[in-house]
């Protein structure tokens, strides 16, 4: 197994004082990160992953708990911890008085760089996020996902550790993402350690080596995205609308079709996991038919990571 | 993507010594506000010329000369000089407004570009101590440009009698003090408290910090004399008067430095535990 770059333990976050009652962020969870993986944190918002992610870039001091981070202790070292940290936050904080190449270059000096060579990994990394034309432009000028390309080359201009992104792709266009997901690929191909967040099950499927599920401040699973999915143990998940009493006819489906496992209802619609097999969707017509409901829909879909989410949580991903 | 050598993201840079980084990391920052400051020099120019140009040219050129009586039976003369010092101990306190308070607002309530300047490798606290800094450089910028302005605009003399060692002490002492207002005022006020700042602490700042009268003069109205004292530009305007003008009486130097190291101690700490209170949670 490969070197662990971050490790975590038993860390907590309670937000309290004022007059609401105090709110438990996140709750006693252990991480270990791996040298070169892409790690991802999944989950609804409000889960804890933002919470999570301020807590491993000092932004956030842990009620409980200690982080180490290549062999520093973040808790007690924060201001030394922060040169082995990259961050690409949620919202955009470039400096809005420079230019595209001068955030660069003075996030260069900020790391100790001398002028020159600032400068030179300046010019570099904006024609690695292939921003060159945009090098002399205001940073009030670029669309989100610019912006956002040119917080990864800010990020990983001091060569960081660990790569933290907070939500990356929220809120890009579809292109943007691509392009961004192009960029994080190279990186991860180079070796750089990745850590994100994001409720996209999708990307989290695709891109990283390993996805951590969470929700409530809680971590509920753990593995590659293949594994999460086999998890289930089943081979399709079937999407039934109905009318009349769903969880009922949930009960009903899980006893009267052959192969079925699990049934859960989630936004107006039952999820039942089935095992693959041939002439399910008549058997579950027929189910629901003798239970007395009348099905207005069918739709079978592979297990994804939100199946996972919604076996392990009973609801969806989506808010 | 381009193939490069020099970037490797394998090839992690060794941590270096706390006390190296962080050395840089300050400089780093300080260099970006002189940096802005450089790119931007006629705005800085126009903010920090025109409020005492206007100033100076009404009360001590247009005054005098229209036939009005500013500065009471002492004459014009007397009120040009004493106004030195006003307008110094002015263009110090505005400075803190204009380089520290104002950009803090934005950073922290608009852009939150703040969240990335604290990510530099040094402790948070030393960000916002940076900040006064640069506040005080910038202080200190905007005096040596308003000086010539007091001595040179008025239309009758001003007697300037320049105690150097009081000078070059109490100048970066009351930059520091407005550069920690600023910090403290830029972490403590909301965008749209930005209205309310000039009209509630920057006016009564200025109108009443002795910039217009000296401090002895307000005995006749013996509880202001009193209650200005809890204004820190009153310390600035009476510094630079004892350190400035002849003829003017001004309040003891020990109790000039005494309340200004104060109010500069009381700021920073305001200043520099609110800053990291509103960017670490």
């Amino acid at each position: 197994m490969a070197d662990a770059i971050i490790r975590a333990q038993g860390l907590t976050k309670i937000y309290s004082g004022g007059p609401s009652p105090d709110v438990v962020a996140v709750d006693d969870i252990d991480l270990e990160i791996h040298s070169g993986e892409i790690y991802g944190l999944l989950g609804p918002n409000g889960a804890g992953k933002s919470t999570t992610i301020g807590m491993l870039t000092t932004r956030v001091i842990p009620t409980r708990g200690s982080i180490q981070i290549g062999g520093v202790d973040l808790v007690a070292r924060p201001a030394l911890a922060k040169q082995l940290i990259g961050v690409v936050p949620q919202t955009n904080t470039l400096d809005r008085a420079m230019t595209v190449f001068e955030n660069l270059e003075f996030h260069g000096r900020y790391f100790g760089m001398s002028a020159k060579h600032a400068k030179a990994l300046a010019a570099e990394l904006v024609q690695r996020v292939r921003l060159v034309e945009r090098s002399s432009a205001s940073v009030m000028a670029l669309s989100g996902g610019m912006a956002q390309r040119l917080m990864v080359a800010r990020a990983i201009m001091h060569r960081p550790q660990v790569l933290f992104l907070d939500e990356p792709t929220a809120g890009l266009d579809p292109q943007s993402r691509i392009a961004l997901w192009e960029i994080l690929g190279d990186l991860h191909d180079d070796g750089q350690t990745i850590l994100l967040t994001t409720h996209y099950m999708e990307e989290a499927d695709e891109f990283c080596d390993r996805v951590a599920i969470m929700d409530h401040g809680h971590i509920l699973a753990l593995d590659t995205p293949a594994q999460l999915k086999a998890s289930i143990g089943a081979g399709r998940i079937v999407i039934v609308s109905a009318a009349g009493d769903l969880p009922a006819l949930a009960d009903a489906l899980v006893k009267g079709v052959d192969g079925a496992h699990q049934a859960r209802v989630v936004d107006g619609r039952i999820h039942l996991s089935v095992d693959d097999s041939t002439g399910l969707l008549p058997r579950i017509i027929d189910a629901a038919e003798a239970a007395g409901a009348s099905v207005n829909d069918l739709s079978v879909t592979e297990p994804t990571l939100e199946s996972v989410f919604i076996n392990l949580t009973g609801k969806d991903l989506r808010e | 993507m381009t193939a490069t050598t020099t970037h490797d993201a394998h090839s992690l840079r060794e941590l270096r010594p706390a006390g190296q980084a962080y050395r840089a990391a300050f400089i780093g920052l300080l260099g970006r506000d002189m940096y802005l400051l450089r790119k931007s020099v006629r705005v800085f120019l126009l903010r920090t010329l025109i409020q005492p140009l206007l100033l100076v040219f009404v009360f001590t050129y247009v005054f005098p000369k229209t036939g009005q009586s500013v500065g009471g039976s002492s004459g014009a003369s007397r009120f040009s000089t004493q106004l030195v010092a006003g307008v110094m101990g002015l263009a110090i306190v505005f400075q803190g407004i204009q380089a520290v308070a104002l950009p803090l607002v934005q950073e922290f309530g608009v852009s939150r570009e703040i969240e990335d300047r604290v990510l530099a490798p040094l402790p948070t606290w030393m960000v916002g101590l940076q900040k006064i800094v640069t506040g005080l450089l910038q202080g200190l910028l905007g005096a040596c440009l308003v000086f010539p302005i007091a001595a040179l605009v008025p239309a009758t003399p001003v007697h300037l009698n320049i105690h150097w060692a009081v000078l070059l002490t109490l100048a970066p002492i009351a930059g520091w003090v407005a550069g920690a207002l600023g910090l403290v005022l830029g972490t403590k006020v909301k965008p749209f408290q930005v209205p309310l700042l000039f009209s509630l602490i920057v006016l009564p700042l200025t109108f009443l910090g002795c910039t217009y009268f000296p401090w002895q003069d307000l005995g006749r109205v013996a509880w202001l004399k009193w209650a200005v004292l809890a204004n820190p530009v009153v310390y600035m305007t009476e510094g630079f008067r004892a350190a400035l003008v002849g003829g003017i009486p001004h309040m003891p130097l020990y109790a000039i430095y005494g309340a200004l190291i104060g109010f500069g101690a009381l700021f920073t700490w305001i200043g520099v535990t609110g800053f990291e209170n509103r960017v670490v949670t």
